[in-house]
């Protein structure tokens, strides 16, 4: 058994270590695909045959807020080079925060054939394995894909207004400043932020990186990850529940861990988030 | 671009020399100067370095200091904690190098969206709001530092 395997998760198959990436670098199965905050990193030097997806310029819609259509997914995905039987392999910095948002996206257009490297790109550097510059380009593919799904995965405000009024859960996945509203945002940005601090109303604080062990940026086991989010926030795999952040990035590694680690099947992410939220007009805001 | 009246002229050069740039040139320019960056000498600072220096918001781990200097401007020094913050290092030898030694009135004058200027606007809000955070810790630092010789 694996020591992935080996920690408890539902779906341990959705994680890969940093030593089977190693070991995979030239299936032509699969793909690697690093997404990061920093815009310096990829070309700074990546796992060898990775290719780069940039949340902002790959993912988001360059117009409106919202995420890439059904035609841009598809260039995007033809572009690198994938079919729909193909593996992606995400890793990246911020222990895997943007690796899990690009999993997210992919999973609203059904590739869900995708894993994350366990650790990202902090545990690769850390074990010194091979990294170099050269960006790869393969073959462009014919990449075919349904429309976006935002059924199962994704909630928008209306949705989390009745979300709020039955009672149901919300995990906030912001720094404890954020959710007490002390912090709204850095003086001179206010579009970093929103005209109303706290948190939607009854949405319990679990800032994201507690998910991770701090030392190499991999997933905690799923006992202490239950005592965080059962324990900690009365979260159950019964429950409906809805996590947001400030945009959707964070939310979407917490939606990963209730998802895919804990299993619990009713986990939606609400990118809209408390820069959506906040600026809103009229609804429940708890301090 | 922003005004950039009264600003350090090393500044503006450098802000002129990126706009110049296409994304990819940039970017190996910034992975470069990430290169050259070198901490805070231990003379000025060592660690743990205290919490007021930190800069807010900045996930890598930023520390700023400030060293007077006899001409009664600032030498600025830098440490960045995270060895993924490569970002963080070349944005510490770009001010280092147009701010350090200016006079404080010109390092107070420095717009908030320099960082932008630099890295481009595609720099996601997170990244952007540590970025300008050293900035905005190099600004403080000369006003207090003009406050103190005006008392």
């Amino acid at each position: 058994m694996s020591e992935i395997q080996e920690r408890g998760y539902s779906h341990p198959e959705a994680l890969v270590s940093t030593e089977w990436v190693a070991q995979h670098l030239n299936d032509p199965k699969i793909r690697i695909i690093e997404s990061n905050e920093d815009p310096l990193l990829y070309p700074s030097g990546h796992i060898p045959g990775a290719v780069e997806v940039d949340w902002t310029r790959d993912l988001n819609d360059q117009l409106r807020r919202d995420y890439l259509g059904k035609v841009e997914f598809e260039a995007l995905m033809s572009r690198i080079g994938v079919t729909p039987d193909t593996l992606l392999v995400l890793y990246g910095d911020k222990s895997n925060w943007w690796a899990t948002y690009a999993f997210w996206v992919f999973n609203l257009f059904g590739h869900t054939k995708a894993v994350v490297m366990d650790g990202g790109r902090l545990k690769w550097e850390q074990e010194h394995r091979p990294m170099n510059r050269e960006v790869p380009h393969f073959p462009v593919t014919d990449y075919s894909a349904p429309d976006r799904n935002d059924e199962v995965n994704r909630i928008f405000r209306d949705g989390v207004l009745h979300h709020v009024r039955e009672g149901k859960k919300l995990v906030d996945v912001r720094s404890r400043e954020e959710y007490s509203g002390e912090k709204l945002h850095m003086e001179g940005y206010p579009n970093e932020g929103a005209l109303r601090g706290g948190h939607i109303p009854g949405a319990k604080s679990i800032p994201w990186s507690r998910a991770i062990n701090p030392q190499d940026g991999t997933f905690r086991p799923a006992a202490e990850l239950r005592e965080i989010y059962g324990v900690g926030a009365g979260l159950s795999p019964e429950d409906e529940i809805v996590a947001y952040c400030r945009i959707g990035e964070r939310s979407s590694h917490t939606w990963f861990v209730l998802k895919y680690l804990l299993g619990y099947p009713k986990v939606r992410n609400y990118d809209g988030s408390w820069t959506e939220w906040g600026n809103l007009v009229g609804v429940p805001i708890e301090k | 671009m922003p005004d950039y009246t009264g600003v350090p002229q090393m500044l503006i050069d450098t802000v002129q020399m990126f706009s110049a740039m296409d994304r990819s040139e940039r970017i190996q320019t910034l992975i470069d100067l990430g290169t050259k960056f070198k901490p805070v000498p231990a003379e000025i600072a060592t660690q743990p370095y205290p919490e007021s220096q930190r800069v807010p918001h900045c996930e890598s781990e930023a520390f700023v200091f400030a060293e007077p200097l006899n001409d009664g401007s600032l030498k600025f020094h830098f440490d960045v904690l995270n060895p993924q913050g490569i970002s963080a290092k070349a944005t510490a030898v770009i001010l280092d190098r147009a701010l350090s030694g200016a006079p404080l009135d010109q390092v107070i004058a420095v717009p908030a969206d320099v960082i932008y200027d630099i890295f481009g606007r595609e720099l996601s809000m997170g990244k952007n709001m540590g970025l300008t955070g050293m900035v905005n810790m190099c600004k403080a630092a000369a006003a207090q530092q003009r406050d103190r010789a005006a008392s």
